[in-house]
């Protein structure tokens, strides 16, 4: 199956759509998580546009890559990309959060088919993307196995679990990539519960650990190129992002975690987003 | 009018004699070791626990389909999701404590929201598990895991059911967890004996009351129901192996026709077994009921046999509770 090739100017017009749809869906909704939704959009982008290997037109499609978002409540920009990459209408995106919506407020992959995973309790998703590549790795398939955390879930011992024993079972299919944008709901991640040094952390668990621009397509695409090359360590990419990126009163806003924009805020965020 | 043993369900010959005793852990070992051997699929997973498990003889014949975690058992729950995502079908072995306590939201959003074909192989549950105490004894996990939907609960009462719900688990779809113990225990079944999902088997009739049970306490069971002869009392002996989904047909059944019910569990009384059973009879047909179960007690250190009679899970406990049932249906 021939896949599209988006150039990166193409890429980053969609970025931009994705932040306005982003921007959209939590006002319609009246909740949702803009922030870290906002922080997250290259490296989505980055992977439905170029490096993942995914059909919107087969879901099913065995031989795919596997995206695993293990920070659940940035699903609308999970979503965004989803009908943005062609698996369903983008007009459905304004139901998020709805009474019987596909689109809960958490990933429900049996509500939208085209999750691999329903989530939203953070520290279970690295797990998860674990068990996949090592079921990969038994059947000596192909399939890649992506999974995004964020900077704050890494707190979740789980996680850690997941990464003793990715690198144990020496999983270089698995690539994690850490969104790490310094903010959580209490405040900097520095303050609430410190995790530096990371790069050492996941170094000192056995990764490879590549540390790029998290809003810089294309460094995040030759990171991910870099990872599928590296062999007997599963890869962690360590994005270096803004908390609501590209809407400049929520760039570096804890506040804009877990809350959705009224309607000035709306219109104010889609000017800056260039409407 | 039918009364003794039900000869549909081809229990050993010598249940009131010398019966055979075999750890309930040993029907999982062994149940998966054929199922492995039938199944390309079926891959086991452990957390430091595969020979107290007996997940160790499956990892023998198939290291290649072994996963060994270590001690992290919200990890195992995960990655145990991660390979039903791609096909497989994984069962998680450890002590019924930490597949349902320490993992229980692993268990809630990973694998129950996620509708995951995960299998839950919880060990060492009950008082029975002896030495180690009330941390290795599990008397909680009914409660927490029928509560969680598309959960299946099932608690086979001997080594060959025990077999026999392995396979089963592996062949229906979705989220099972089975629940067995540390101890060997009385093989009251045969080959022949039915084992479906979701239907509980009369393995005595009676008219008087009514005695369900999963487990080891079938066999409690069955030993009160001889004894209650002497006491003129006619029990009918259920083996409800599956809480859920929860057979209310024969439950319904039983209240209209015996007019008092007790239930029995190595598990506390509150939240689990005989909860569920109460749950159907107080919304649909009220009658007299008595709870055989642990008293909100945690467990503590002990020989199996003593533990057993120490937390009223005897035999002579479910013929006390028979009277207090029959006592109340008089009035």
């Amino acid at each position: 199956m021939a896949k599209e090739r988006h150039t990166l100017e193409d890429m980053k017009r969609i970025a931009k759509e994705i932040r306005k749809d982003i921007i959209r869906m939590t006002h319609a909704a009246g909740s949702g998580h803009p922030g870290g939704s906002l922080s997250s959009v290259e490296i989505m982008v980055a992977l439905y546009f170029d490096v993942m290997k995914h059909d919107p037109k087969n879901h099913n499609w065995e031989e795919r890559d596997r995206f695993v978002l293990s920070k659940g409540h940035v699903c609308p920009v999970l979503y965004s990309t989803l009908a943005r990459s062609g698996y369903f209408n983008p007009d459905e995106l304004m139901t998020l959060r709805k009474l019987g919506s596909r689109l809960q407020g958490h990933p429900d992959r049996k509500k939208l088919p085209y999750l691999e995973i329903s989530c939203g309790s953070l520290g279970q998703g690295l797990s998860i993307a674990v068990g996949m590549a090592i079921g990969m790795r038994m059947d000596k398939r192909n399939p890649r196995v992506y999974c995004l955390m964020g900077d704050g879930e890494l707190q979740e011992g789980q996680i850690w679990e997941a990464a003793m024993s990715a690198a144990h079972y020496k999983l270089d299919n698995l690539c994690g990539i850490v969104d790490v944008n310094g903010l959580q709901i209490d405040g900097e991640t520095k303050d609430v519960m410190n995790m530096d040094p990371l790069p050492d952390k996941w170094k000192a668990f056995g990764w490879n650990v590549i540390e790029a621009e998290g809003h810089e397509i294309d460094s995040m695409i030759k990171a991910f190129r870099e990872a599928e090359k590296f062999k007997g360590k599963p890869t962690v990419i360590l994005a270096k992002t803004v908390k609501g990126k590209g809407v400049d009163f929520m760039e570096h806003e804890a506040g804009w975690h877990g809350k959705a924009p009224d309607d000035d805020q709306k219109k104010r965020a889609l000017e800056c987003l260039g409407e | 009018m039918k009364s003794g043993l039900n000869p549909k369900m081809e229990l050993v010959k010598n249940l009131y004699g010398e019966v055979d005793e075999i750890p309930t852990r040993n029907g999982y070992g062994h149940g998966l070791v054929e199922l492995g051997k039938k199944n390309r699929d079926v891959v086991v997973l452990c957390a430091d626990l595969s020979d107290s498990t007996r997940a160790l003889w499956f990892a023998k014949e198939y290291p290649e389909r072994f996963v060994e975690v270590g001690i992290a058992e919200q990890d195992m729950m995960g990655i145990a999701a991660g390979l039903a995502a791609v096909g497989k079908i994984p069962f998680v072995s450890t002590y019924g404590v930490f597949c349902t306590g320490r993992a229980w939201d692993q268990m809630r959003t990973t694998v129950a929201y996620g509708d995951f074909n995960v299998k839950i192989g919880g060990a060492h549950g009950g008082v029975s598990v002896g030495a180690d105490g009330a941390t290795h004894q599990s008397l909680e996990e009914i409660a927490l895991t029928r509560v969680l939907p598309n959960m299946k609960v099932i608690v086979p009462t001997d080594y060959l059911e025990t077999k026999k719900a392995t396979f089963e688990a592996a062949r229906i779809r979705g989220p099972v967890m089975l629940r067995f113990g540390r101890e060997k225990v009385p093989v009251i079944t045969t080959d022949k004996t039915p084992f479906r999902v979701g239907k509980s088997e009369t393995y005595r009739f009676g008219e008087d009351v009514t005695i369900f049970a999963c487990g080891p306490m079938v066999y409690e069971a069955l030993m009160a129901a001889k004894e209650l002869e002497k006491k003129k009392i006619d029990a009918r002996v259920i083996n409800m192996h599956t809480i859920k989904p929860i057979d209310s047909e024969s439950i319904l059944k039983a209240a209209r026709e015996t007019g008092a019910i007790v239930t029995a569990e190595e598990h506390q009384a509150a939240g689990g077994f005989g909860s569920a059973i109460s749950e159907v009879i107080v919304e649909n047909y009220p009658v007299p009921i008595k709870r055989v179960g642990v008293l909100d007690r945690f467990g503590e250190s002990g020989h199996p046999d003593e533990l057993m009679a120490e937390f009223n899970l005897k035999g002579t406990d479910i013929v006390r509770a028979v009277e207090n049932v029959m006592e109340r249906k008089r009035r």
